[in-house]
């Protein structure tokens, strides 16, 4: 894509010989990658709703399933916009939900419990994934507390706040009394007419 | 060359590129000798503002040293002559640049039809911004062609460094501009939201220009030192309401200027919900911008005052309060900054030592360093405030 766009560019503009490192790390990374898988499941969830319930055992439960959809997409947008955490967050979240919706169906009684349990250990995997992502981009992004610096030496007036005041005021006061001055010339002029 | 290229969201590398060249007889090359990362390249680095392609070029606060001129520099402009680099580029001679509106210059925008279409009419060019306003390459760079350098340039003293004077390329023209479009008078309070860099400059520029009290707006502990070192009263948003706090400060009748130093990205957070709103529109693409800071601050103005914003906007903005803002007869003042209409004083004002604009500088690295920086500055590590960055 790059390349095409600097085929594109003006002849005198800079074009790309070789790319350095990116700013978007590994932990950004596995966060879009998490993003996109959460708004596909979240597809799957909404238009397929039936073949899931119908795999886990879980008939009846079909809105449900499709509720989680909108959850999953919602978190799937966070997930790969900037606020990345938020998303992640979100998502472990919606894990939990997860995990526990299926533990419901691992009840004696239900056939397909083989495909319950499969789907629960896929669900913990991803949850750690999520909570690997979470970490890394927490750690990446973090202010770090108590070591905030103080800028209280930087006025930026190398003659001071006081000097830069008085100028300013000195410079609006000769202004008004040279309006003021004017407006009585005019007034002592037309007196005298 | 070494330069800092967009790659896309989030994505800014230090690349090979090939080095710029002469285009057309008005252009010169500068050999960058410091340029630096503003507030507004965090916009593109989040893609929040459309038109970048892959490929382009960061940057539009840059100074240097002239090693290349086009044949046409009506003798203004030499090889070894030390220039700092408006970010907006300017003709010098269609209507708008006679009125000194160099930022809507009606012929620096060498994509002016789509510009026009987008805009209604085309706005000047600027490095590094964008191929709505030219597509030009940005000067985090080790050079740069500068289109137009008969006009788009600043000489500087050789007396001055380069921090002392890079920001007239950007920054302090910018908080200039904005206080200086709110007409202040020795009686007014200025409110200042944000002090980032552009919020230090004006409430620097509030304070040079007269005014009887200046309040700063922030959240994070270091911006508010600095602006109270420059003579502002500070209000931390997150431990005090903002409204009650500028009523107790101008005896319940509310400031008379207030200034939006924030644009499109105002902060999203519990206690304010229209912000929340705002975030998750912009995330499904129903609003491109976050008007948070223009909404208070229609809502905290005295009647008939002046909001002035040189904060950056992109788009579309909901929800903005204009039955308040109509009833009170407030006065609307913005745009993108018309550099050269303020910087011979403002250089003036640097030489006599009534200002010494690199107080804002935090950080100093190498250009390698500046996808790293990037990062730095967004998410206000280490008590980031301004990178300057030394090719």
């Amino acid at each position: 894509m790059i390349f095409l766009n600097s085929m594109s560019r003006p002849a005198g503009d800079p074009r790309l010989i070789e790319a350095g490192p990116s700013s978007f790390g590994s932990a950004d990374r596995l966060a879009r990658d998490l993003g996109w898988f959460s708004i596909g499941l979240g597809l799957v969830e909404l238009f397929a709703a039936e073949k899931i319930t119908g795999a886990l055992g879980m008939r009846g439960n079909e809105n449900l399933v499709r509720a989680f959809g909108v959850r999953e997409v919602a978190s799937g947008i966070m997930t790969l916009s900037v606020d990345r955490q938020a998303g992640l967050q979100s998502r472990i979240v919606g894990d939990a939900l997860d995990i526990a919706t299926l533990a419901t169906a691992m009840r004696p009684d239900n056939r397909k419990r083989g495909n319950a349990a499969l789907a629960l250990l896929l669900v913990a995997g991803v949850t750690f994934l999520d909570l690997i992502a979470k970490g890394a981009i927490a750690a990446r992004h973090r202010r770090e507390n108590g070591k905030v610096r103080s800028y209280s030496d930087r006025s930026g007036f190398p003659q001071g706040i006081e000097a830069a005041r008085y100028a300013s005021h000195k410079k609006l006061q000769d202004k008004e009394d040279i309006s003021a001055g004017a407006g009585s010339g005019t007034k002592s002029g037309d007196n005298a007419t | 060359m070494r330069a800092l290229v967009w790659h896309g969201k989030e994505d800014i590398r230090c690349d090979t590129v090939s080095d710029p060249e002469i285009e057309h007889p008005r252009d010169a090359i500068i050999k960058v000798t410091s340029c630096a990362i503003c507030g507004s390249d965090l916009h593109l680095f989040h893609n929040f503002i459309p038109a970048m392609k892959p490929g382009d070029v960061m940057g539009h606060e840059m100074m240097g040293e002239v090693v290349e001129t086009g044949s046409q520099m009506n003798g203004r402009l030499k090889k070894g002559d030390r220039i700092v680099v408006p970010f907006t580029i300017n003709c010098g001679e269609c209507e708008q640049c006679k009125r000194g509106n160099f930022s809507v210059c009606e012929r620096t925008n060498r994509n002016k039809e789509t510009a026009d279409k987008v805009f209604g009419h085309t706005t000047a060019g600027l490095f590094g911004y964008t191929h709505l306003t030219g597509g030009y390459p940005g000067g985090q760079a080790e050079y740069l062609r500068v289109p137009f350098a008969d006009e788009t340039h600043i000489k500087v003293p050789d007396s001055l460094t380069d921090e002392q004077v890079l920001f007239l390329g950007d920054i302090f023209p910018t908080g200039w501009q904005a206080a200086a479009q709110c007409d202040i008078e020795p009686t007014d309070t200025v409110v200042v939201w944000g002090c980032g860099p552009v919020g230090q400059m004006t409430i620097r520029s509030a304070v040079l220009l007269g005014a009887k009290q200046v309040i700063a707006i922030d959240r994070i502990p270091e911006r508010l030192s600095m602006a109270e070192a420059g003579g502002a009263t500070t209000i931390n948003f997150e431990e005090e309401s903002v409204v009650e706090r500028l009523n107790e400060l101008t005896q319940g009748k509310g400031p008379e200027k207030c200034i939006d130093a924030v644009g499109l990205e105002s902060h999203v957070s519990m206690g304010q919900p229209d912000t929340l709103l705002d975030r998750a529109k912009q995330m499904v693409m129903l609003e491109s911008d976050r008007p948070h800071v223009l909404r208070e601050m229609i809502y905290v103005c005295r009647p008939g005052g002046i909001i002035s914003i040189p904060g950056v906007y992109s788009g579309l903005v909901d929800k903005i309060p204009m039955g308040q803002a109509m009833n009170k007869g407030l006065t609307f003042r913005m745009g993108q900054t018309h550099v050269r209409r303020w910087t011979d004083d403002l250089v003036r004002r640097i030489e006599e030592g009534q200002i010494d604009p690199s107080f804002v500088i935090t950080h100093t690295a190498s250009l390698e360093e500046g996808p790293e920086m990037y990062k730095v500055f967004r998410d206000k590590r280490d008590s980031c405030i301004k990178v300057v960055l030394k090719p």
